[in-house]
């Protein structure tokens, strides 16, 4: 053993160190804590062979347990989809009319429908679904194809006005720029304006009440009500697809309007399609 | 610097055997160890009828279902401040009782210091008091050495097991869970809990004891900050005790003062340290070297006391031969009433919180995108989300309803014209709900209108209601 240096101060043993003067106090450590720090270096080397962990040209390490964060994800993924399984295939198989009867599964079909909304239906009508200028708003009770959820279910599932759907809902409505003079069309505007507003020319709207009568009221019906077996819209309600006033009305008239929709059913799954139909009509517009 | 080997720079765990000891502070002990261990233990086992569709387990740490269960209490995960407020609770007591007595909470209720105890009971029970351990100690392996440290190793494990196992009831239905555990059939998590808590417990227990104190735990080092000259603490009474009977000074004809040097207060400690040092970090404050000095100083005929509770600003006055201050002099000082003060302002306020609060609750979410809807007859819609927490073991039928002082009527989404819906006990649910203005309604074109909703429950007329906004044409 070394002769020991003890400091004069503190009576504490010193570890012979000696800067300028200033010594180094010696107050042991347990052995047992070194031992932790070596069993953390094992630890340390063994976790770094079993995990991911030395950072490489391309990617890191896999590690030989082949553990990671995206195959966690997956696995919690398939174990949630095989605890929903039966719920899907009851999905699959209800009668979407009487659904709502079903609470479980009518929940469980409103939030999977509100994630596929989410990310397919989203883009166009919005993430609260009020839509925009020439994307319907499904929030609301007016409804071009029928509000039902079967009916719902059919648009989702067919679309509108795509090529890829022989089934999709097709109207047309002629651009009547060709067939009418523009002092024609606005009457007709006036008729239009007249049948949802307090303000109007009334002898202006009384010539296009007529004409209404000869070019429109096929498709919008007499009373402008519209029909949703051939998508035609109502014109005497408060809801304007492209917007209601005489400017937008002219150019609707002149040059028509054909809004667009997938086949949904082409690129979801069965269960997806009805999830979300199940979705839209609880948004709050549904019949 | 030195030219031979330098000095260890680690310290090898000195053994420590603490000689068995009687007396007041120890009996005192033995108490709170019962009573400490047996609330621990016994605790998940007892009953506590809620009726048929929650569980009947008293206290109960539901994490699957976010549930705390607490004898007549039940704290949801939204009512979490309850748990945090009752840990401020738990600090400031701390505070309070370490500027008042020291390190009580180390030496009597620390679950580190009890289960010490309680080991080394086991040990003294199997391999002897400390002369027969020491001995032990030093002995070579025999067959005896061998059979002792098994049968004190295998108790200890026991004891750890139980321990593990007690943790894990708090956690889940006991009954359930001690048979699905002796059936090999209980969740993985709750096997490797008892696997690590059996683990500390029999190292923390049996070999590492005062090393926990003294380098793992951080209350040592963070209560020298509470404590102040009142505060109360074990010493020794040096200017009684000196000089000792084997002392220099006594060998050269000084007169002796009450200390024999008989060690006892040595051999007791827990920790290894001589308290006749002074005032050390390691020291728990445990007392047993209390109960020593005052049997050996009972068997010399001198007064008891010569190692006591005593507060470092009475110092002074006994060294002059006065008698120190009253104890309750030292503990009522501004510090100890500011603490008190502090801790019974937010337990009145979590009893407030606890009685004030209702078995129905309501928030409503107005739904912001859009922040209304236009529907084809011109009326304006708003859409609310309602989430009403029912609270109660049973099922119960609740109706909604608006206030306000314009024209809006309510609807609730998807149950077609009814405004009442069924919640099922202790959950919650989410309703949709539509308010609309017809379109010669002021609302319809006011910017914002005020509202309220209410919810009843039908069965008890128990009502709970929250306002929120009905925005019109003219909002943003």
């Amino acid at each position: 053993m070394a002769d020991r240096k003890v400091d004069s101060e503190t009576g504490v043993e010193t570890t012979g160190h000696n800067w300028d003067g200033i010594e180094e106090l010696n107050n042991p450590l347990p052995r047992w804590w070194l031992w932790t720090l070596y069993l953390c270096i094992i630890w340390g080397v063994g976790y770094s062979i079993a995990y991911p962990a030395w950072p490489m040209i391309s990617g890191a390490t896999t590690g030989v347990l082949g553990w990671s964060t995206r195959g966690n994800v997956a696995q919690d993924i398939k174990e949630h989809e095989g605890q929903n399984a039966e719920l899907v295939a009851a999905l699959v198989q209800t009668d979407m009319d009487t659904l709502s009867d079903n609470a479980d599964l009518n929940r469980y079909a409103i939030a999977r429908g509100g994630a596929v909304f989410r990310a397919q239906c989203s883009q166009c009508h919005g993430s609260g679904a009020a839509g925009a200028t020439g994307y319907p708003n499904l929030l609301d009770n007016d409804w071009l194809w029928g509000g039902e959820i079967a009916q719902i279910a059919y648009t989702v599932r067919h679309g509108i006005r795509n090529d890829t759907d022989d089934d999709a809902h097709w109207s047309q409505m002629p651009a009547f720029g060709d067939q009418l003079e523009k002092d024609e069309i606005a009457a007709t505007v006036e008729y239009v304006v007249s049948l949802s507003n307090t303000e109007f020319d009334a002898a202006l709207a009384a010539t296009g009440s007529e004409l209404f009568a000869e070019n429109c009221a096929s498709c919008h019906g007499d009373a402008a009500l519209g029909d949703q077996d051939q998508g035609a819209p109502n014109l005497a309600d408060a809801i304007w697809l492209y917007g209601g006033d005489r400017e937008s009305l002219t150019y609707t008239i002149v040059n028509a309007r054909f809004g667009v929709m997938p086949a949904w059913g082409q690129r979801l799954s069965e269960e997806d399609v009805r999830a979300v139909s199940a979705y839209v009509h609880a948004l709050g517009g549904g019949e | 610097m030195s030219s031979d080997t330098p000095p260890a720079l680690y310290a090898p765990q000195e053994p420590i055997f603490p000689r068995k000891v009687k007396g007041f502070f120890r009996t005192f002990k033995w108490w709170i160890m019962a009573v400490t261990l047996g609330i621990y233990y016994l605790t998940p086992w007892l009953r506590w009828d809620r009726g048929p569709s929650l569980p009947d387990q008293a206290v109960l740490i539901d994490m699957a279902n976010r549930r705390f269960y607490f004898f007549w209490i039940e704290i949801w995960s939204h009512e979490f401040y309850f748990v945090a407020g009752l840990l401020i609770m738990a600090g400031l007591g701390l505070f309070l009782f370490t500027s008042a007595l020291g390190r009580v909470w180390c030496g009597y209720a620390c679950p580190q210091t009890v289960w010490t105890d309680l080991f080394i009971l086991v040990e003294r029970w199997i391999e002897g008091d400390r002369n027969a351990r020491v001995r032990l100690w030093n002995g070579k392996w025999t067959l005896r050495k061998w059979r002792l440290r098994l049968t004190k190793w295998i108790v200890w494990l026991f004891i750890a097991v139980a321990t593990g196992g007690a943790w894990v009831f708090y956690f889940a239905d006991a009954p359930t869970l001690l048979s699905n555990f002796l059936t090999f059939s209980a969740h993985p998590a709750a096997y490797l809990t008892i696997a690590i808590l059996t683990a500390t417990t029999f190292v923390f227990g049996g070999f590492m004891r005062e090393q926990v104190c003294i380098y793992m735990c951080p209350w040592p080092r963070i209560q020298a900050a509470m404590m102040d000259p009142d505060t109360i603490t074990v010493a020794y009474r040096e200017w009684r005790g000196e000089d000792r009977k084997n002392s220099e000074a006594v060998k050269a004809g000084a007169p002796q003062g009450d200390c024999i040097d008989c060690m006892a207060c040595v051999n007791v400690c827990p920790v290894g340290i001589d308290i006749r040092d002074g005032q050390q970090m390691e020291c728990i404050t445990c007392a047993l070297c209390i109960d020593a000095c005052d049997d050996v100083m009972a068997r010399i005929g001198k007064p008891r006391g010569l190692i006591d509770y005593i507060a470092l600003s009475d110092e002074e006055a006994e060294r002059a031969g006065a008698a120190p201050k009253k104890l309750m002099s030292h503990i009522l000082r501004a510090r100890t009433m500011l603490y008190t003060a502090v801790w019974m302002l937010i337990g009145v306020g979590l009893v407030y919180a606890l009685f004030v609060r209702s078995d129905i609750e309501m928030t409503v979410s107005p739904v912001r995108n859009p922040t209304y809807v236009l529907q084809s007859d011109g009326s304006i819609r708003n859409i609310y989300d309602v989430r009403l927490r029912n609270k109660l073991g049973e099922e119960r039928e609740f109706h909604l309803s608006l206030t306000s002082d314009e024209n809006l009527r309510i609807e609730l989404g998807g149950r077609d014209n009814l405004l009442s819906f069924t919640a099922p006990a202790d959950t919650t649910v989410l309703q949709r709900v539509y308010v609309t203005a017809r379109p010669q309604d002021p609302a319809a074109s006011l910017a914002r209108t005020d509202l309220r909703l209410w919810v009843e429950d039908l069965g008890n007329e128990d009502k709970a209601s929250q306002s929120t906004i009905f925005n019109g044409r003219e909002s943003k």
